[in-house]
């Protein structure tokens, strides 16, 4: 078994011992249904924390993702309801602007040369700003497109429900995974983690890298954004706060090295799904408040990264 | 031909002299900076600068402005420490929510008041200390081991205050938060003494030295002899107190503990005044009077956003706007536009 597999390993194991726990506790937790919810509630997270993933392999970190998840949820309710535009043309436009909002943070990166977090921070004060000032109030979204959307899944055996926004999560996975492991975009993105200095020198094209880079995390949080104003009809400035630390978290638990140039799209994948569950467990056992998810989700946080300094510190000495 | 180049200059300048005569500090940029946005909010609204005395204490938009922007003020006093060390502290909005939760709930359960605040204070410590262990012991980059704090912190308060706004009347935490002293509101006076007290201790001992070197080359200063894990320790602990402080403040304030929305977000503003103070994010030179100016340099904007009769909203976009100009003239690219448009031998 390859080794640098085993952090996906212990995730994936991590997660099934929590939910065989889950289950044990409350046995309709096992079910097609509630699986088909985890997709579902989390869409957005999923798709927003697979950008996160390749920002943080190459070892960078963008703060903008919520703030983006939120302007865009404004920009397609206000092309939709005060512009009557179609769904189809208003996501289009959303997306666009999403991708060019990443792609210039990136070349601010790459050409200013200022740390990714104080960039995208700046980024993120302009996107929650811009939103509120396209409108400050919440946008209901009423069209025929939305409800159709909405109303269309797949019925998994078990009375589970795979819906639009879930299949669009797992498509982005699919993708992501080509993307980052059978590419050469992917490849210089680890190249870059690994280190900028030894990357450019292998004539890895930095810049184009980093600015792709910020792009393709700019149009996910873009397609969250999409998909959060599917998951609630509604567009609001406020949407989708903090869950840039969430993605973040997630990328973290999915064992991708925060320095960068390690890590596994997948991994992600079983870092939201970890976060769904934990917010599963809280619903279902009902006494628990809902702010446990965030001091669980903080744990599960330390846990792993003091679990990559401990197989890190060690790797090197055993070979 | 092209070749991937790769920046061997140094990222930091050197500490400047000492002892400057005044008139540099007129030319400062920060100093022009809030020079400008007062003239504009005077503009905007005549009666700025208007100070009356009634009750025992100044009354005035400058006095206001002065007063909002302490909490923030306080909280980058410990932040340019921190990122002077090269690193960045994300979890103080949230350790002003639990400091604030603890003292709340203290004296609503029938602790005095000096209990309260320091217990609360106490907290703030141990939050601080925390962070230090994870950045020094477990050498977790600082970005990282503060973030779990940020995410757990919300969390944290909201389990001491039951998820409950912990409301309270007694008049020593609503002293700390709306008192007055010398007729100075007292989130001023706290915010100016420990801006005296800090600066006094890094720049009159060698710790303002020693944090810069650990800032510069964490590796070169520990093979000087230095230990840095201490020294980063004591940073990330000041830190957490100056955030203990700020929550005490916003706590007294509004009379009660909102674990939810105390401080919130203020951990972007307190290292967006740091940076606009001069300090720079790859460690070594740094400020704290600057970063304090840059913290009410922040709050004259929102105040000014505030009367100018914009929304709220907009302070979002300036403060954006802002730091993309700083980014933009702190950056080593437009040094060399800047160089390529000097004549050649003027700079002899």
């Amino acid at each position: 078994m390859n080794r640098s597999l085993r952090p996906l390993l212990a995730t994936a194991l991590i997660f099934l011992f929590a939910y065989l726990l889950a289950v044990l506790q409350h046995p309709n937790m096992l079910s097609t249904r509630v699986l088909g919810n985890f997709l579902t509630d989390n869409a957005f997270l999923g798709i927003a924390a697979v950008g996160m993933t390749f920002v943080i392999l190459s070892g960078g970190i963008d703060l903008s993702v919520g703030a983006v998840i939120g302007f865009t949820t404004v920009l397609v309710a206000v092309l939709i309801m005060w512009l009557n535009l179609h769904p189809i043309l208003a996501f289009a436009i959303a997306l666009i602007v999403a991708t060019a909002f990443g792609a210039i943070m990136g070349a601010a990166i790459h050409y200013l040369r200022v740390p990714s977090f104080i960039v995208t921070l700046a980024g993120m004060f302009l996107a929650r700003g811009g939103a509120s000032v396209l409108s400050p109030d919440s946008i209901g979204i009423e069209h025929p497109f939305f409800t159709a959307v909405q109303k269309s899944y797949i019925l998994l055996p078990g009375g589970g429900r795979l819906t639009v926004v879930g299949i669009i999560m797992l498509v982005v996975f699919a993708v992501a995974i080509l993307l980052a492991h059978r590419t050469r975009f992917g490849s210089n993105v680890y190249a870059l983690g690994g280190s900028e200095t030894s990357a450019a020198l292998m004539g890895v094209p930095v810049a184009r890298t980093t600015i792709s880079i910020y792009a393709l995390s700019g149009f996910l949080a873009g397609l969250a954004g999409v998909v959060f104003s599917l998951y609630t009809s509604a567009g609001y400035s406020l949407n989708a706060l903090g869950v840039e630390l969430d993605a973040i978290a997630a990328v973290v638990i999915g064992g991708t090295l925060l320095t960068g140039g390690y890590g596994f799209v997948a991994g992600t994948f079983i870092g939201v799904m970890l976060q769904g569950l934990v917010q599963t467990y809280i619903v279902f056992d009902g006494t628990l408040s809902s702010w446990w998810t965030k001091i669980v989700v903080g744990v599960l946080l330390f846990m792993f990264i003091v679990l990559q300094r401990l197989v890190f510190r060690a790797g090197p000495r055993r070979t | 031909m092209t070749r991937p180049t790769v920046d061997i200059r140094p990222t930091t300048q050197p500490p400047l002299p000492p002892s400057r005569p005044l008139t540099h500090f007129f030319t400062r940029p920060q100093v022009i900076a809030l020079a400008a946005v007062l003239l504009v909010n005077w503009i905007l609204f005549p009666g700025f600068f208007t100070i009356t005395w009634q009750d025992g204490r100044f009354f005035g938009s400058l006095i206001d402005v002065l007063n909002r922007g302490a909490p923030v003020a306080i909280l980058a006093i410990g932040m340019t420490m921190v990122i002077a060390t090269k690193g960045v502290d994300l979890s103080v909005g949230a350790v002003m929510a639990i400091s604030g939760a603890v003292a709340a709930v203290m004296v609503s359960s029938g602790y005095p008041a000096w209990i309260a605040v320091l217990a609360a204070l106490g907290t703030g410590l141990i939050c601080g200390l925390w962070n230090g262990i994870l950045v020094t012991v477990l050498e977790i980059q600082p970005i990282i081991a503060t973030l779990v704090l940020m995410v757990a912190g919300r969390g944290l308060a909201q389990l001491v205050t039951e998820g409950y706004i912990v409301t309270f009347s007694d008049p020593v935490l609503i002293f700390i938060g709306t008192g007055s002293f010398l007729g100075f509101p007292m989130p001023v006076v706290i915010a100016a003494v420990m801006m005296i007290a800090a600066t006094l201790i890094v720049r009159r001992t060698a710790l303002g030295l020693l944090i810069e070197a650990v800032g510069v080359n964490r590796s070169a200063a520990r093979f000087a002899g230095l230990s840095a894990g201490a020294l980063l320790l004591i940073v990330y602990t000041f830190a957490g107190l100056c955030a203990a402080i700020s929550g005490l403040i916003v706590a007294g304030d509004i009379r009660g503990a909102d674990a939810n929305n105390a401080g919130l977000w203020l951990e972007l503003d307190a290292i967006l005044a740091v940076v606009i103070g001069g300090t720079s994010l790859m460690g070594g030179r740094f400020s704290i009077p600057m970063a304090v100016l840059g913290a009410m340099i922040i709050q004259a904007m929102n105040t000014g956003i505030l009367i100018s009769g914009f929304s709220p909203q907009f302070n979002l976009v300036v403060k954006s706007a802002v730091i993309i100009v700083i980014l933009v003239m702190q950056s080593p690219l437009s040094a060399q536009l800047f160089r390529r448009r000097t004549p050649p031998g003027a700079s002899k």
